[in-house]
């Protein structure tokens, strides 16, 4: 009975979403697809989670490695501050970033001055996308590196190893699948962001429109067909994820469980 | 509980931990930093006068409380989820625990579209809901109903390894020293998952109170009655009122950031309560 309500709740509008896209058949929902706005919208979105993902990801990885491998006073307080972006009200999140960077904000004179564009434009969609997947592969990383401890990495420094090939060697093939589950969550939410991203992105259509806000636009001309269509697009990634989610887990699950494990 | 400190040999504290600190105070410290200056520089008679408007206090009202009334639907129905997906083997079980996270998954735009089309009054669901005489969208139901979509994975991830480690034995020890199914649920089962629960629900009351994306097409954005907090601080944006967007802002953040600390705080409980 409940889980009849649970695939009624969830399932249901996975499909609708999909049914409404393809309500006027294929040729409406390629046409929908292959508009230049959508496309520019498509480009923008992989964009942004081009740059998203690797900063995060690099950000992630060392704050694993200090975290995890060290003890130092603080370490509770540092995994609160890096917790705070899930917390924070994604249109807060597009809000400081107008505050430090529009027209009326601390660095905006400056900015002017040197007729550079943050808010409204690229590099703001790239800061917002940034802030709202911050935590994401650090937050997978660093359970994942204290339950494999310290003594394989102290063992190959002990045999003459460099922190770069303890690093690559020992610790990489050890967290790879955590790291591949933080990419791909932190993904999601870089690809997926909607309330930061259109409070910085000013919403110039073939410019500063991601996918998310594109398919805002559309529905709200009602062109419902047609914002249905972009939205199968974000559907279709977040079925890729779940999938994948579930490869990863069950790798991550196994690999947990070897160290120690007398079978 | 013993801590031992042990030196170790390992290199690269200083740089990891410097660029993990460098990074954090760019991204987010710095950032988020603004707000509450921003606000300070407004002075008390503004900020006053903004967070204490009457439209203002109703999107605090409504957000809080549907944000509320979300999480605790949640909170039961997620227990039930949760407990059925951990203790039962069912037909597609897989699928269905994957699909749990969908609302993590999807995008908050599409979420919010496609609640608002299906519950709309000629919707798929809405269209039967309406002949019962329930009207979903553009109501603070709909909302509420926004917001369970988006909080439901918290709890049911939070619940389900907690429940997955609670010996099937110490329940039928109760049963078979003569406690009913009813005594058993509310003296051994849910003391022993209330930290967890208490952390889920926490971790969706907090997702929900700052939620825009999923919500904003469903509310119906009627200033008073469907307005949320986070569209409030858009509209102010959109009219170029920096200053009470900054003011209704900084109220928000300060809430988030209490709930965080709640939510750290209900965790080291849940840690040292299941450590024991």
């Amino acid at each position: 009975m409940a889980l009849a309500f649970l695939v009624l709740f969830l399932f249901v509008p996975l499909l609708a979403v999909f049914t409404e896209a393809l309500r006027f058949g294929l040729g409406a929902y390629a046409a929908a697809i292959l508009q230049p706005d959508a496309l520019s919208a498509l480009r923008l979105t992989l964009l942004a989670a081009a740059v998203a993902v690797p900063l995060n990801l690099v950000f992630g990885v060392s704050a694993g490695w200090a975290i995890a491998k060290f003890d130092f006073r603080g370490k509770n307080i540092l995994l609160t501050l890096i917790d705070l972006p899930f917390a924070v009200s994604p249109v807060i999140a597009g809000l400081v970033f107008i505050l430090l960077f529009g027209r009326q904000g601390w660095l905006g004179p400056w900015l002017t001055d040197h007729d550079i564009r943050v808010v409204f434009a690229l590099p703001g969609i790239v800061l917002a996308t940034v802030f709202v997947s911050f935590p994401f592969v650090a937050r997978e990383i660093i359970p994942v590196m204290q339950a494999m401890g310290r003594e394989e990495e102290e063992a190959a420094r002990v045999l003459g190893a460099s922190g770069l090939q303890i690093f690559r060697r020992v610790t990489l093939p050890n967290i790879k699948w955590g790291l591949l589950y933080g990419v791909l969550l932190c993904n999601a939410r870089a690809m997926g962001e909607f309330g930061a991203v259109s409070v910085v992105s000013g919403k110039i259509r073939g410019e500063t429109n991601t996918l998310p806000l594109h398919v805002e636009i559309l529905y709200n001309e009602y062109q419902f067909q047609a914002a249905f269509a972009a939205a199968s697009l974000l559907a279709g990634l977040a079925i890729v994820t779940l999938v994948l989610k579930v490869v990863i887990e069950r790798r991550l699950q196994r690999a947990m469980a070897v160290p120690g494990d007398p079978l | 509980m013993v801590r031992t400190r042990r030196h170790t040999v390992l290199p690269g504290f200083r740089l990891t931990m410097g660029y993990t600190i460098f990074y954090l105070v760019l991204i987010v410290l710095l950032p988020l930093l603004t707000l509450p200056i921003r606000s300070w520089e407004l002075g008390w008679s503004v900020f006053q006068a903004t967070v204490t408007d009457p439209r203002v206090l109703a999107s605090y009202r409504l957000s809080l409380g549907a944000a509320l009334a979300a999480a605790a639907i949640n909170a039961v129905f997620g227990l039930v989820v949760a407990w059925v997906l951990t203790r039962y083997r069912l037909p597609g079980q897989r699928v269905i625990d994957a699909l749990i996270d969908l609302p993590f998954a999807l995008p908050t735009a599409v979420a919010g579209i496609t609640l608002t089309t299906l519950y709309a009054p000629g919707g798929w669901l809405g269209r039967h809901l309406a002949a019962w005489g329930i009207t979903v969208a553009f109501t603070p139901l709909g909302i509420t109903l926004a917001l369970v979509f988006i909080g439901l994975p918290f709890v049911v991830r939070t619940l389900q390894p907690v429940i997955d480690d609670l010996d099937l034995e110490i329940e039928e020890a109760a049963s078979s020293l003569g406690a009913t199914r009813w005594q058993v649920l509310g003296r051994v089962v849910l003391p022993y998952l209330s930290p967890a629960w208490l952390t889920g629900f926490a971790l969706a009351f907090a997702r929900s109170v700052g939620e825009y994306g999923s919500v904003v097409f469903i509310a119906g954005n009627m200033p008073m009655r469907t307005e949320i907090t986070p569209l409030l601080i858009i509209t102010q944006l959109e009219q170029f009122d920096y200053a009470r967007a900054t003011a209704i802002a900084v109220v928000l953040l300060l809430l988030s950031f209490l709930l965080l600390l709640l939510i750290n705080g209900l965790q080291s409980w849940a840690g040292r309560r299941l450590s024991t």
